[in-house]
């Protein structure tokens, strides 16, 4: 188990790498001098320079590359262009905003995603069925700021139930968090369903059945447990949606996390600040997913067994 | 129920070619075909867009004697702050959403398409190379990849684009190469090879007719899933500027008068998600067309 768990990190690590690597270069496709951007229009051609200098803006793409991910390692993220002020502090502050949110939608997600995909398999083709998996559809179809704004006109302008925007509370999470998690939920009632169905058409359920094990312990003991993988998977890699979902649905409900850091850094073309901003957002994903691939180490007996023996 | 089907397989689909049976299996999925039925409408929408309703005076042209009109029979959706025909600007919105997600999924699918094949077709350091390459891609989901491309090329529909289909070359690299490397091997491959097939004959009569029906499920569900990313870009004011009639931009403008006017909101969120649902339900039907073990 140690060995596998070993060989997940060393392959994160790589994958952490390499998506700095993108990142910074996509980033260095950005047009204009960023020296420019710092000073303003109006400065000397001297100021200028002595600033590129200083930003090592000069030195050739691969010497950049590596200081940043030099200064990376030491938590140096650089300063913003914006505010002069390092670019970790700012994230520092705004990511547990983002990282509650996304948090409190998967486990809506999978809260009420898991049991309606096990009561749909169970009753397949019945009313509730057809109920479940229509909703399902038209969650996964409506897009995720539309039903923000639906939501908000609803709870927050009419009925004046709920706070509009704002993070202050625990009533300020209902809304943006089931908005967030509309998407999610909806892909985890239809991944439950269809491999709820595949893992009750299996000998092993006609078996149990046939032992006189009760219902109940046939579905959740015997078929849900086997139904498990796909579903961690699924909310391993809905968690990196929701963290890009997070942007969006704090400008819907003016929330102040990594999201609405990241697009005012776009408007005022703050490199350093979005750099960060992707690159955090981008490594939270990859460490969910390393806890998933662990967790798979758990639940799947073919994984441990094939370290043990070795 | 069963057995007919089964008959139906054994006798009447043995005459069919492949395509056939797939376009008969797809034909008894109502949900499908309720979805590919209101593509094709809005593809028609699209291409006829001038007719409907004029793009100058009505969608883009403002007048600020009708300003913020609810739904009437005049303008059966209202009218924008500016005095815009809400209907008119949805309408002409469909024509940037749906080719711009065409646009995107066709250089995805090309050049995953050549990727994934590269990949498939050599194996080995060549294939290890480049998958790694593409989960790298793959661990930065669509939405931050588009995002953060957008970002530092600037806010454009071209660099929106050039966004997308990066984000989406890793996920069709990986069903080309996964297809091709279910087929290379099988017999008729091999038979084909021992007729004296050319290569390039045994790549375009064999390994493309039969890895190409994934991609189709891939790209159709693709394809909902970048309108919905163009339009949170635009929602976001990072995608395509104002005052295009972009789904996404109009519900930019509009969210400022939610409770005043909802319906600005209302009809260009309905827009998206009628285009969303019909793809999702086309794919999914697809998808269970063309898989075997569903065949009953």
């Amino acid at each position: 188990m140690g060995k596998y768990i070993a060989q997940r990190l060393a392959m994160m690590v790589v994958v952490v790498f390499g998506i700095s690597f993108i990142v910074f270069t996509i980033m260095n496709l950005t047009p204009g001098n960023a020296a420019y951007l710092i000073l303003g229009q109006s400065a000397s051609p001297e100021q200028v320079a002595k600033l590129e200098a200083e930003l090592g803006l000069n030195d050739p793409f691969f010497v950049r590359y590596f200081d940043y991910i030099i200064n990376m390692l030491q938590g140096n993220f650089g300063e913003s262009y914006n505010t002069g002020l390092p670019v970790f502090q700012e994230i520092f502050a705004r990511f547990p905003a983002t990282l509650k949110l996304s948090t409190v939608a998967m486990f809506f997600a999978a809260l009420i995603g898991i049991p309606v995909g096990v009561i749909s398999a169970v009753r397949q083709y019945s009313f509730t069925d057809a109920v479940s998996t229509t909703m399902a559809l038209l969650f996964a179809s409506i897009p995720s700021f539309v039903m923000g704004l639906v939501l908000m006109l609803v709870f927050s302008l009419h009925l004046r139930w709920l706070p509009a925007t704002g993070l202050d509370g625990i009533e300020n999470y209902i809304l943006p968090a089931i908005t967030l998690s509309m998407a999610t939920m909806a892909t985890l009632v239809r991944m439950t369903r269809s491999t709820m169905l595949e893992v009750l058409k299996q000998d092993y359920i006609r078996t149990a059945r046939a032992k006189g094990v009760d219902e109940k312990t046939v579905i959740l003991k015997h078929s849900l447990r086997n139904a498990l993988l796909p579903i961690v998977t699924v909310i391993g890699v809905d968690f990196g949606y929701l963290l890009g979902g997070t942007v969006v649905i704090e400008s819907v409900f003016s929330i102040n996390g990594l999201g609405t850091l990241l697009i005012t850094g776009i408007r005022m073309k703050d490199t350093p600040t979005v750099m960060a901003a992707i690159m955090f957002v981008t490594l939270a994903y990859s460490l969910v997913n390393l806890a998933v691939d662990i967790v798979y180490a758990f639940i799947d007996p073919r994984i441990k067994s094939q370290y043990e023996r070795g | 129920m069963k057995k007919q089907n089964n008959q139906d397989n054994n006798g009447a689909f043995k005459s069919r070619s492949q395509w056939a049976s797939i376009w008969m299996r797809l034909k008894k999925n109502r949900m499908a075909m309720v979805g590919m039925f209101l593509l094709i409408a809005m593809i028609l929408i699209a291409v006829f867009a001038d007719l409907i309703a004029d793009y100058d005076t009505l969608a883009i042209g403002q007048d600020q004697s009708i300003r913020m009109q609810g739904p009437s029979g005049d303008h059966w959706f209202g009218t924008d702050q500016f005095g815009r025909d809400v209907l008119a600007r949805i309408i002409h919105g469909s024509r940037i959403s749906l080719s711009m997600s065409i646009i995107a999924m066709s250089i995805a699918v090309a050049i995953g398409a050549i990727i994934g094949a590269i990949a498939g077709y050599y194996g080995g350091t060549v294939d290890n190379i480049l998958m790694r390459i593409m989960d790298i891609l793959l661990a930065i989901p669509p939405m931050l990849m588009s995002i953060s491309i957008v970002a530092a090329l600037g806010q454009s529909m071209v660099n929106l684009l050039i966004a997308l289909a990066i984000a989406y070359i890793p996920v069709f690299a990986r069903v080309i190469r996964s297809s091709i490397l279910s087929i290379k091997d099988q017999e008729f491959i091999e038979a084909a090879r021992s007729c004296g097939s050319s290569n390039k004959r045994i790549i375009f009569k064999h390994i493309v007719p039969n890895a190409i029906g994934p991609i189709i499920v891939q790209a159709t569900l693709a394809m909902g899933a970048t309108i919905l990313i163009i339009a949170s870009l635009s929602f976001m004011g990072l995608g395509v500027k104002p005052p295009e009639p972009e789904w996404g931009t109009m519900l930019y403008e509009g969210r400022d008068f939610l409770k005043q006017a909802p319906y600005l909101v209302l009809f260009p969120g309905g827009a998206i998600t009628l285009a969303v649902i019909s793809l999702n339900l086309l794919g999914d039907g697809l998808r269970d067309a063309l898989d075997p073990r569903l065949r009953n």
